[in-house]
This record gives structure tokens, sequence and C-alpha cells, in this order.
């Protein structure tokens, strides 16, 4: 299983970042290998839509499960669309969050919000 | 006269209040109400007589599954990221497409339609000599933009535009074309503040502009004046905070019509306006 978690720093052992679109990276998590690879968030400048092209840039990876705290509802349209199935983060690292995951002990996402638009 | 924007940044300056009045003195003008989200304006022009209105309409992707081949050339043309690929189909999010058309022009499959989708409408009143235009969005829609740029067809040489708060697209949508810009603002930090955002904007689309203070206080005034004073910029009128005001403005009527002090300080409102638009 992979796991897309949007992240501040290339270290597992660090917290998971508090938003998702704009983060400024994204860490993949392979359960089989136990090895994560740490990939630019392309969206963190779009002009807008950075839920969705963060969200299709982790489809496009072929993620199985997402962890975060919150998450716009385009963002969920497009994750849950691809069928990637959504976890809360708990306030521990990244490794730590994923470990809960793997024990079953994460539970399914319900901070889903209407996104953070500008004014258009 | 000449396209008159009339902005402020914040909400309830007064920005419909002067173009109102405004529009009021001037012979044969066009007011044009560009709040969309809200337009107020026609509730002072009383008893005037709708002449025609007419549906906005936007362009939206729709997508042929047949012919789409899943190459995502739309999807990776989209500024907005308004479009996903997810289980081999092409996925819009409506409310983020601003309906540039991009994604139909690159598709080489001719698998993409473009649809129209109604998003609000534009009135046209009469009131004596004066033309009174107002549009109007649909509840739910998130962009003003393709209403206002239908208000704006009606503008002539001889109209005030109504624009929206703030400084963001819909403003700048419609204080495109104008000559001249009047930024209303209150003696308080909180509208300076949001004023000088307005500066920064008709600053960067190179359009003249003045000041109005209104609720003016000969004690807080230098807030404003002080700032104005700072970039060279002059205020054309202040209009004072009075009950009577506030009443007749309250009961849905022009102050230009129930005060010959008030007319009287649009119209020099108005005269200033030629002056500065013909400098």
């Amino acid at each position: 299983m992979k796991i897309g978690i949007a992240v501040a720093e290339k270290d597992l052992n660090k917290e998971i970042n508090q938003t998702f679109g704009r983060a400024p990276m994204f860490a993949i998590y392979d359960t089989e290998t136990k090895e994560a690879v740490f990939l630019e968030n392309e969206a963190l400048n779009a002009a807008g839509g950075a839920g969705i092209k963060s969200s299709q840039f982790l489809v496009d990876k072929k993620v199985d499960a997402v962890i975060c705290y919150r998450l716009g509802e385009n963002a969920v349209k497009v994750l849950e669309g691809a069928g990637i199935k959504l976890y809360n983060a708990v306030d521990q690292s990244v490794i730590e969050n994923i470990n809960l995951l793997n024990a079953n002990k994460l539970t399914a996402l319900n901070d889903i919000h209407s996104g953070y638009h500008h004014s258009n | 006269m000449s396209r008159i924007a009339v902005l402020s940044g914040k909400g309830g300056s007064g920005k419909t209040f002067v173009s109102t009045n405004l529009s009021n003195v001037i012979q044969n003008s066009t007011y044009l109400d560009c709040d969309v989200e809200e337009p107020n304006g026609l509730l002072f022009f009383n008893d005037s007589s709708l002449i025609e209105q007419s549906n906005v309409y936007r362009e939206i992707p729709t997508f042929n599954k047949d012919k789409c081949i899943g190459c995502r050339d739309c999807v990776n043309f989209c500024k907005f990221s308004a479009l996903a690929f997810i289980k081999d189909t092409p996925l819009l999010f409506e409310e983020v497409c601003h309906s540039c058309g991009g994604c139909e022009l690159v598709c080489k499959h001719d698998a993409i339609e473009l649809k129209k989708i109604n998003v609000g409408s534009v009135s046209k009143f009469s009131k004596e000599n004066n033309t009174i235009i107002s549009g109007e969005m649909n509840v739910g829609e998130a962009s003003a933009v393709p209403i206002i740029s239908n208000v704006l067809n009606y503008a002539n040489d001889n109209s005030i535009i109504d624009c929206p708060p703030g400084s963001a697209c819909s403003t700048m949508e419609a204080i495109k074309g104008a000559e001249f810009c009047i930024l209303v603002t209150e003696p308080t930090i909180f509208s300076l503040h949001n004023i000088k955002m307005i500066v920064e904007l008709v600053t960067l689309f190179k359009i003249p502009f003045g000041f109005v203070i209104n609720k003016s206080n000969e004690k807080l005034d230098y807030i404003i004046e002080d700032y104005v004073n700072s970039i060279n910029k002059e205020i054309l009128v202040k209009i004072p905070f009075t009950k009577d005001i506030a009443k007749i403005t309250t009961n849905g009527m022009l102050v230009s019509d129930e005060s010959e002090q008030m007319r009287q300080l649009f119209i020099s409102l108005s005269s200033k306006l030629k002056e500065e638009v013909n400098k």
C-alpha cells in the first residue's frame, strides 16, 4: 500500500503539514518496501484549484491512502473519485501516523471544509 | 461627461450613495450597478420602469467519452486546475472554471463541447432622463465577472459605474474602460487601510483618480487627508455625516432630490469630474 502525506520537510519523524493543497511537498510511503519518497508539490503556487491539482498528483502516483488533518471538498472529490481512502491525522510524527494506520488505529477523515478560496 | 467608476475597498463606505446621487444630477446619464452580488442601486430610483431584461450565460466544457482518448491536454492546459482526470475521464469543477474555453481549443480529438449555463441577469430601467442598468448574480454562483462584463456592455460616455467592494477580480472587471475613478472613503483607519489597496489597483490600471470623504468629521478627516496629500491627490468633495442624510437614504430616496444643499454638492462633484477628465 502507498500512503500520501503532506509534509514541510523530508523527515518522517517530523509532523504532518497542517494544510494539504498548498503543502511544500508530499511524502509517499510504501508499506511493502518501508521506504518513502519526497516529492515537491507542484500545486504550491497554483493560481487556483490547488486542492484539485495536488490531489491529481497523488492519484497519478497511485497512492492508496491519504492521512491528513483536513481537506477541501474539491480535493475529496478527486481523491475519493479515484478510490483513495482518507484518514484523520493524529498529533504525532509522520511515521507514527503510518504505524497507526497499519495497525488500523486511524479513523476515516471527517474534517472536510468548503475550501480556502479567494473571492473571484 | 465620461466613464466614471466609483469604488471603495471597504463595503458600506458609500459607493452606491455617491454613484446614485451623482448619476441623478447628470442629465441623460447611465447608472450601472456592478455590485451584482447585492445590487441595491435601483432601490433609490423610485418609479423607474423596466425596459428590458436578459439572461447572462457562461460556457463550461462537457466531455464526449467516446471521443476522449485520455491525453490530458485539457487538464494540463487549465491554469485554474478546474479539471482533474480520474478513472479515465476528465472531471470538471464548475465553480473553479473561468470559462476561458481553452480546453476546447487544445483538444485535438473534438471530445469537448462547450455548454452554456445561466449565471445571472441584466436589467435595464429608465427614469425620466436617466438609464439604470442592474446586474444580478444567481445565488450560489462563484464568479461575478461574466455578469459585470454584460452590465458594462450598456456603458456609454456618460456613465457612472457602481463597483463591487474590495479589490478582487470583480472590481477589476468593473473598472475596465473607466476614464476616472472616484475613491469613496470614511475618516477611519479601517477605510484608510482598504483605500490604499484600491489606490494600488487603479494605479496598476493607470486610471486617474480622486477621493470623496463620506461621513466627514472635521476632527477625523485628517486620517484620509494626510494620506491623500502624501500621494499628491485631491479630495473632490466631503459629504457631511448628518441624521438627515441617513434618514433620507434609509427611506430609499436620493439626497440630491430631497436637499438643495446636497444637490449642489453633487453638481459640484460632477463639475470637478469634468475638469479632471479633461486634464
